[in-house]
């Protein structure tokens, strides 16, 4: 069987990902879509983010999206973006000027409605609460996150991480034996994800719910006040967005049919050696 | 019918995600799904929250400079302007429905009963806050004082303000109406409740969001069942929009 080839050698498969870990991330792909869609469209209610416990019209908002009569405009702190076509003023498919924040293309739904959205976003909450605590019992159960996750010696050393962030720059990705197993900036980011985007998430989103501010006052606390808590949430959307991005651009340059194929069946074929 | 290519190619390649998602978004059936996620989230909150536990109390330092008013900001009825021009000398709240002795309050009257003052966040379901001090009736020494039935699981909110042929109306269970710091408020920030912010009486509902805090109260109903209230949803947000009827999310 190929599967039983010498160790190491490029063209070997190797099982790289197990099917909690496929079917966790195959759905996280289609709640994280639907989460941040619909994010986008509740923050079109009010698109306006403070820091502190309150925040409404006649307070400073630290970052506003808007528009005047011509313009649509972006204003972080003092500096004001103008984004007309994208946020604040563009066209829908009908061809009528909106002055709603994100664009109907961006939200779940397309047209405003706050009360679809929060269906969608409260729904696959749960979904992803579920998910992310069904995946991380099974993570502490196999020993997934040490054994897979964790840095090993030496990855943490300066030299090592320059020398991966230059190949990482020119796109210079691992082969061979090396590319079995997760990088260390891989490791990094993902950690990231796990252990402060998502967590961040779940905790800055249920700070937003008065009823929870009343069961458990420490979670509002943790974020100084549920405005803060509010730009907490959008931020780190934000990042996560970010993060997507990045994701699929280095699956894009690391052989997108040889990633998509590991993340499906499981089986990933160890990329050639560089002559 | 011709397809444009151009119309197909924007059907196959932009589109479909968001086509799926609208189209979903207005079945019946997928929204039914979606409605499932609120007695999910209720039971849970109902589940880690004690029946009693009270929303956080500020302190006068944190009071938001403007208390920002939303939805109706003054009733278009004559006879709610009538009543404002009186100082609502002669508004009356009637409490009704499923209690052994129907009640009729006046302004005065209610003014003068046992009150609690709450330096509470105001969570609207938009997404701003706004922190306020309150003063008002506590919910249930209404209820008991009209003697609510054993049969009431709701409390219903009948309000002065017209949203095109209807009347604002929200509703709570008894678990919220009974909850302490549910108060039916007359006054905000040391003063009597001004219009905007729902004169001469509105609902307190500290663990929901802004919607189920019924401004311009003058009917209370205990009832049984919400099916026969208005749409059946509970109240008019809930029935017009979809909103959810537990709004503590």
């Amino acid at each position: 069987m190929m599967r039983d080839a010498a160790a190491g050698m490029a063209g070997e498969w190797r099982l790289r990902h197990r099917w909690p870990t496929r079917i966790w991330h195959w759905a996280n792909a289609v709640i994280v879509i639907v989460m941040l869609m619909s994010g986008l469209m509740i923050f079109n209610a009010h698109p306006r983010l403070y820091w502190g416990q309150y925040g409404a019209n006649a307070d400073h908002a630290w970052l506003e999206i808007g528009s005047t009569p011509t313009q649509g405009i972006l204003r972080i702190g003092d500096v004001m973006v103008p984004t007309t076509g994208v946020l604040g003023r563009w066209t829908d498919g009908d061809g009528m000027v909106q002055t709603r924040a994100f664009p109907g293309w961006a939200t779940i739904p397309t047209r405003y409605s706050l009360s679809a959205a929060r269906r969608w976003h409260l729904a696959f909450a749960w979904a992803f609460a579920i998910g992310g605590a069904a995946y991380a019992a099974w993570c502490m159960a196999r020993g997934h996150l040490s054994r897979d996750l964790l840095p090993r010696r030496g990855e943490l050393a300066p030299g090592h991480l320059w020398a991966e962030i230059t190949a990482h720059a020119r796109l210079r990705l691992a082969k061979g034996e090396a590319a079995a197993r997760y990088n260390i900036l891989q490791k990094l980011s993902y950690l990231a994800v796990l252990f402060g985007l998502l967590p961040a998430m779940l905790l800055s989103g249920l700070a937003m719910s008065p009823a929870m501010d009343a069961a458990w006052p420490w979670l509002v606390d943790l974020f100084a006040g549920r405005q803060s808590a509010r730009s907490v949430h959008f931020i780190c959307a934000m990042l996560i967005l970010a993060f997507v991005l990045v994701h699929l651009a280095m699956v894009a340059a690391a052989g997108p049919v040889r990633e998509l194929r590991a993340m499906i069946g499981g089986w990933y074929r160890l990329p050639e050696e560089r002559a | 019918m011709r397809l444009s290519r151009r119309r197909l190619i924007g059907s196959l390649a932009a589109a479909p995600l968001l086509t799926a998602c609208d189209r979903l978004t207005y079945s019946e059936g997928f929204r039914e799904g979606l409605r499932a996620a609120e007695g999910l989230t209720m039971r849970a909150q109902r589940l880690v929250m004690d029946r009693g536990a009270l929303a956080r109390e500020f302190g006068a330092a944190d009071i938001s400079p403007v208390f920002r008013s939303n939805g109706t900001r003054r009733p278009g009825s004559q006879s709610y302007a009538d009543h404002a021009a009186r100082g609502f000398a002669d508004w009356r709240l009637a409490v009704g429905g499923l209690v052994a002795r129907p009640l009729s309050l006046s302004m005065a009257q209610i003014r003068g009963l046992p009150a609690r003052t709450q330096i509470t966040r105001h969570d609207c379901v938009e997404g701003w806050s706004a922190i306020g001090r309150w003063t008002g009736v506590p919910l249930r020494l209404l209820l008991e004082g009209a003697g609510v039935s054993t049969r009431a699981r709701y409390i219903v909110f009948h309000c002065a303000d017209d949203y095109g042929p209807v009347r604002y109306y929200e509703s709570i269970d008894m678990v919220d109406a009974l909850h302490p710091q549910t108060i039916l408020a007359w006054a905000l920030n040391g003063a009597l409740l001004p219009i905007e912010n729902g004169a001469p009486l509105r609902l307190r509902v500290e663990r929901q969001l802004g919607y189920k805090h019924a401004k311009y109260v003058e009917r209370i109903e205990a009832v049984a069942g919400l099916a026969a209230i208005g749409g059946g949803r509970g109240g008019y947000w809930e029935d017009s929009n979809d909103y959810e009827w537990y709004a503590g999310i």
